[in-house]
This record gives structure tokens, C-alpha cells and sequence, in this order.
């Protein structure tokens, strides 16, 4: 066997754009097949729908700009915002939401501002609020986890109503959509149902809603081979969690019929892909060491205050957008003392 | 009077009123140092106002007019007023101008003045009618600083109505929607309606005012720019045809 040894410095390659890219899409599979597997074939048109048209628009954007088109798609970064953006809006959601929203999310959010690198706001999380604020109606109306649901979609029916609004026949929309367990218990709580009474609907699984607990399960699975790979660093997701689950934990000791348990919180919505793939964004996040742990925990405790008591039932991407815009502050009083410069710490 | 303050600058030649200088204040005014679009003044009436055409309509006419009336009077009194106590007396003319309209829109304008509600009061902070008054209006004359409050205050409405048909149209697929409450029954059929339009609610939510503002410097620089490059062949071809018969 050869063992060559090359001449310093023996420092690891630095990771390249695109190389981290293909890594955050890797982690990203198992969830979503989760996902399709729970939630049936809208979550795959919509991703084949947002990949293609984030890669269309940033094409578009690049050739107006003036630059080569290929290097600039080659780095997969629209790819992932895409797929990031898919795994969050629902089944249903008509095609052209899809498109306005990777179309806002590529073109304002994200090459308005100089493109990769330079965006201070996350472009799928912007894209995903703006949906949400525009259409509030649309973007809560979730499939039911295929365990409950009484009429399996079939990809045909998907694609007939995503594309011309004609729903299977003998169904109403109401009847095929359901709200997402985060949903279901806030408006619960809003009737002053106790926890214990709310948990008896058959929605619910072990910790969270049924089914979404799993794709939360897969996701972290791929968000913890990312840190084992060091694609993202251990300090944002771990800190977004203990914040999000001390907060719940809190106000769940302090009276735990009004506030769920802090496992609920983990296992719904979007609470670990926000927090292994989305909160770490290498150009929204913080960069600091001592940065991330404060900017984590800050968007932990804002998505348990804003689902507790905001207006939306999911607050991922709210805390997100908020804390992208504190980032530089953070930054800038957590950068570490450059060695040699400086008081000495006595 | 003791410590009169000197006016330099081509205002108090008074004989120095021609064309030329009026027509530039205008297109001041109007575009080149645009209050909302260059100066980025006035922005919190601006920005919460401008969700409907007409609302744009109403608050930049009653912008304009306290400008108008403002810099005429600051213009008047300039010599009068000592630099010490300049600002406190120009709030207290504009204030005075905007309470005087306030009410004349409550009583002739009630239902747009229900809408846009605390805005009107709040003319008196904008500031650009301030800042036209201590920058133009106090050392230039009566007549220019009249052209320059009409043209910085159209300008103003200007912006205020196209960002205000931008945001109605995505926002809800109307333009001129409420145009009543302006014109009087008779405009009802300004309003147009696209049917069956999803409308995007962001646009006539807050974020959409900066988006669009943004949006909108975004075309005034691009025009300013597709200008200038023009004006630039131009001036280049006429050199390279003088080199050449020259």
C-alpha cells in the first residue's frame, strides 16, 4: 500500500460552494421521500415545480446581470433554496404560488441583492412569508397524514388541482385538506380546551401530530450526518433547539394544560428542518462561534413565543427572517479577539 | 435691524428670473431631486398613505398645498425672522397651514379625511415641507419659492399615486378604487376592477409600501442611467463630427 506524503500545509481542502450544496440537498432526501411518503405526490410536483423554477429565474437574472450563467448554477445554491422552500409550503398549493413565490425569492430576495453571498435574508423562508402573508388560506390547508386521511389523492387528482383547481369528484376542499397539528392546537387552546382533551383526537402521534413526527425524525437524521460532515457547524441547531424546548418546558411546568409539552413543540412544524437547515444558512446566520449559539437560541425562544401567542400556527420562518436581520449586530459584538491584538485577559 | 442675514445665491437677484432657472426648479422638483424618490423625505406618510391611488391623491394634494403656502409665507418673512428663532417660526407657519386644511378637508373632503385620518396632522412633521422651508424658501424669493413647493409637492403626489396604483393593482386588481371619496359620485366609474384577480395582500400590507418604493427608485435610476448613456452617444458623436469638419 502507498501512504504519499505531500508537502505542507497539511490543512484539509476548504469546502466549496457547490460541495456543500450537494451535501445540505443529500441530508435534505430522506425527509422529503418522508414527506411524499406521509403527505402523498403534491410535495413532489411542488418540488420538481420550485427546483425548476428557482434554476429558471436565477438563469434569467444572471443573463440580465450580464454574467456566465453556468458557474453560477452549477453551485446548486437556487436547487436548495428550492428544495427548502417545497419541503415547507403544502401539497396542494396552486402552481403559480409555487412559482411567484421561488420567483420572489430568487430574483428580489436573493440576486437584488447581489446574489449568493450577499442576501441578508434567507430566500426560501422570504418567499415562504410572503405566501403566507398574501395567501393565508392556501398556505395552511395541509394534506392529512396518509394514516387519517379518507381519500387517498392520487397524483393525477394532484396535478388536475394544482394546475386547473378541479378537485376529485364528490370532494370539497374541506373535506380533502386538514389543519396542520400546530394549527389544531392553537385554535383548540383558543376555545380553552384543556391539553389532555385536545390530545384525544386521533391527529396525533407519540410526541407530535401523526406523521409529522417522522418527517421531523428523518430530517434530523440528515441535519445530524450534516454536523457530522461539519457542512453546518453543532452551535446553531442545538442552540435553536434548547431554546425552542426550555422555553416550552418552562411554561409547560408551569401549567400543562395550557401549553404542550416541549416534544410537541420539537416534533411540529418546521422546528428541525429550521433548525438544522434552514436557521443555518451559511449567509444568513451568524458567523462567530459565540454568534451562532446567541443567534440559535434567540430564533428557539421567538419561534415558542410566536406560536404561542402570535398570529400565525408556525413561526419558523418569522423567527428566521427576524434574527437574519440581527445577524450582523451579533457579529459584530461577538467577533473574537485576533491573537496578539487587544487587552489581555489577566 | 441688527444681524440681517445676507442672502447669496441667484434668489435675490430678482432680475434673474428667467426661463431657464424656473424650469429647472420644476424639473427639480419634479424628478432630478425628487422629495420621495432622491431625498427619501416624508417617507412615514409616504409609505403608510399609499395604499390606493386615491389615498396617494388626497394626502400628496394636501401635501402640496401646505408646501405651497408654507414656502410663500417663509419666503415672505425671511427677512424678518432671526436666525436664532427660524425653526420654531417655521413649524409654527406650517403648523398653522396644516391645521387650516385639516379641517377644510374634514369639512368638504370628510370621508378620505376619515381614511387617512392621523396623516393629515402629521403633515406638519414631514420633512420635506421643513426642510424646503430652511434650505429653499428662507433665502430665496417670493416667486421661486412658490414654483419650488408646487414642483417639489407635485413630485411628492407623483410618487404618491403611482406607488399607490401599484400597490391597489397587486394587491386587490383595483385602480382608483373609492375614487368617490376625491371626486364625488360622479367618479365612481373611475374605479377598475380586474375580475376574478387573486390579489397579492402583501402589496397593500406595509411591507409591500417598501418593496415598492424600492422598486420605484429602482426605475428611476435605471432611466436616469439609460439617460445619461444616451445624452454620453450623443454628446460623443457631436465631438467626433466636429473633430472631423474641424
Amino acid at each position: 500500500m502507498e501512504f504519499p506524503t505531500h508537502s505542507s500545509p497539511h490543512t484539509g481542502r476548504p469546502n466549496r460552494v457547490d460541495k456543500v450544496m450537494l451535501q445540505v440537498v443529500l441530508a435534505l432526501i430522506p425527509g422529503t421521500l418522508a414527506l411524499v411518503f406521509y403527505f402523498g405526490y403534491g410535495v413532489l410536483v411542488n418540488l420538481l415545480l420550485a427546483i425548476g423554477s428557482a434554476v429558471a429565474f436565477e438563469a434569467l437574472v444572471i443573463k440580465l446581470r450580464k454574467r456566465p450563467v453556468t458557474p453560477v448554477l452549477m453551485d446548486l445554491s437556487a436547487v436548495v433554496t428550492a428544495m427548502l422552500f417545497a419541503v415547507a409550503i403544502p401539497p396542494l398549493l396552486p402552481w403559480w404560488m409555487v412559482v411567484l413565490g421561488m420567483a420572489f425569492g430568487i430574483i428580489m430576495v436573493k440576486q437584488m441583492y447581489g446574489g449568493l453571498g450577499y442576501n441578508p435574508f434567507n430566500p426560501a423562508m422570504a418567499a415562504y412569508v410572503l405566501l403566507l402573508i398574501s395567501y393565508p388560506v392556501e398556505m395552511t390547508a395541509w394534506l392529512p397524514p396518509a394514516a387519517l386521511a379518507e381519500h387517498h389523492v392520487s397524483l393525477r387528482e394532484v396535478v388536475l388541482f394544482k394546475f386547473t383547481g378541479t378537485l376529485p369528484d364528490d370532494y370539497t376542499l374541506d373535506a380533502i385538506t386538514m389543519a396542520t397539528p400546530l394549527d389544531v392546537m392553537r385554535t383548540n387552546l383558543d376555545l380553552n380546551m384543556m391539553i389532555s382533551e385536545i390530545r384525544t383526537n386521533p391527529l396525533w402521534g407519540d410526541f407530535g401530530g401523526l406523521g409529522w413526527e417522522w418527517v421531523g425524525n428523518w430530517f434530523l437524521m440528515g441535519g445530524i450526518w450534516m454536523v457530522y460532515k461539519r457542512t453546518i457547524t453543532w452551535q446553531i441547531p442545538l442552540a435553536f433547539l434548547a431554546g425552542l424546548v426550555g422555553m416550552a418546558t418552562l411554561f409547560w411546568l408551569f401549567d400543562s394544560e395550557s401549553f404542550p409539552f416541549p416534544l410537541f413543540h420539537l416534533f411540529s412544524g418546521g422546528a428541525i428542518l429550521g433548525a438544522f437547515f434552514i436557521a443555518t444558512d451559511p449567509v444568513t446566520a451568524c458567523t462567530t462561534r459565540m454568534g451562532q449559539l446567541i443567534y440559535g437560541a434567540t430564533i428557539g425562544i421567538l419561534v415558542y413565543v410566536i406560536r404561542t401567542w402570535g398570529g400565525y400556527p408556525d413561526a419558523v420562518a418569522f423567527a428566521v427572517l427576524l434574527m437574519n436581520m440581527a445577524a450582523p449586530t451579533i457579529d459584530y459584538y461577538t467577533r473574537p479577539r485576533t491573537y496578539g491584538h487587544g487587552e489581555m485577559k489577566s | 435691524m441688527i444681524g440681517k442675514p445676507p442672502h447669496p445665491g441667484p434668489g435675490n437677484r430678482d432680475s434673474s428670473m428667467s426661463d431657464n432657472s424656473t424650469r429647472t426648479l420644476i424639473m427639480d422638483g419634479l424628478w432630478h431631486n425628487n422629495q420621495a424618490l432622491v431625498a427619501l423625505l416624508g417617507l412615514c406618510p409616504l409609505l403608510a398613505v399609499s395604499n390606493t391611488a386615491i389615498n396617494g391623491l388626497g394626502l400628496g394634494l394636501a401635501t402640496t398645498a401646505v408646501l405651497v403656502a408654507s414656502n410663500s409665507t417663509v419666503s415672505l418673512i425671511r427677512n424678518f425672522v432671526r436666525p436664532e428663532v427660524r425653526l420654531p417660526v417655521f413649524v409654527m407657519v406650517i403648523a398653522s397651514f396644516v391645521t387650516a386644511i385639516e379641517l377644510g378637508m374634514n369639512a368638504y373632503f370628510h370621508e378620505l379625511h376619515k381614511i387617512l385620518g392621523i396623516f393629515i396632522p402629521l403633515i406638519v412633521t414631514n420633512c420635506t415641507i421643513i426642510g424646503r422651508a430652511e434650505a429653499f424658501a428662507s433665502k430665496n424669493n417670493l416667486w421661486r419659492s412658490l414654483v419650488d413647493g408646487l414642483s417639489v409637492g407635485i413630485g411628492f403626489t407623483l410618487v404618491l399615486i403611482v406607488l399607490g396604483g401599484f400597490r391597489e393593482l397587486i394587491g386587490q386588481g383595483t385602480l382608483f378604487d373609492q375614487a368617490h371619496l376625491m371626486f364625488g359620485e360622479a367618479a365612481s366609474g373611475m374605479t377598475l376592477k380586474i375580475e376574478d384577480f387573486p390579489g397579492m395582500l402583501i402589496a397593500i400590507l406595509p411591507p409591500g409600501a417598501f418593496i415598492g418604493l424600492g422598486l420605484l427608485i429602482m426605475v428611476k435610476n435605471l432611466i436616469d442611467k439609460r439617460l445619461a448613456e444616451r445624452r454620453a452617444a450623443s454628446s460623443s458623436y457631436v465631438e467626433e463630427a466636429t473633430g472631423v469638419t474641424g
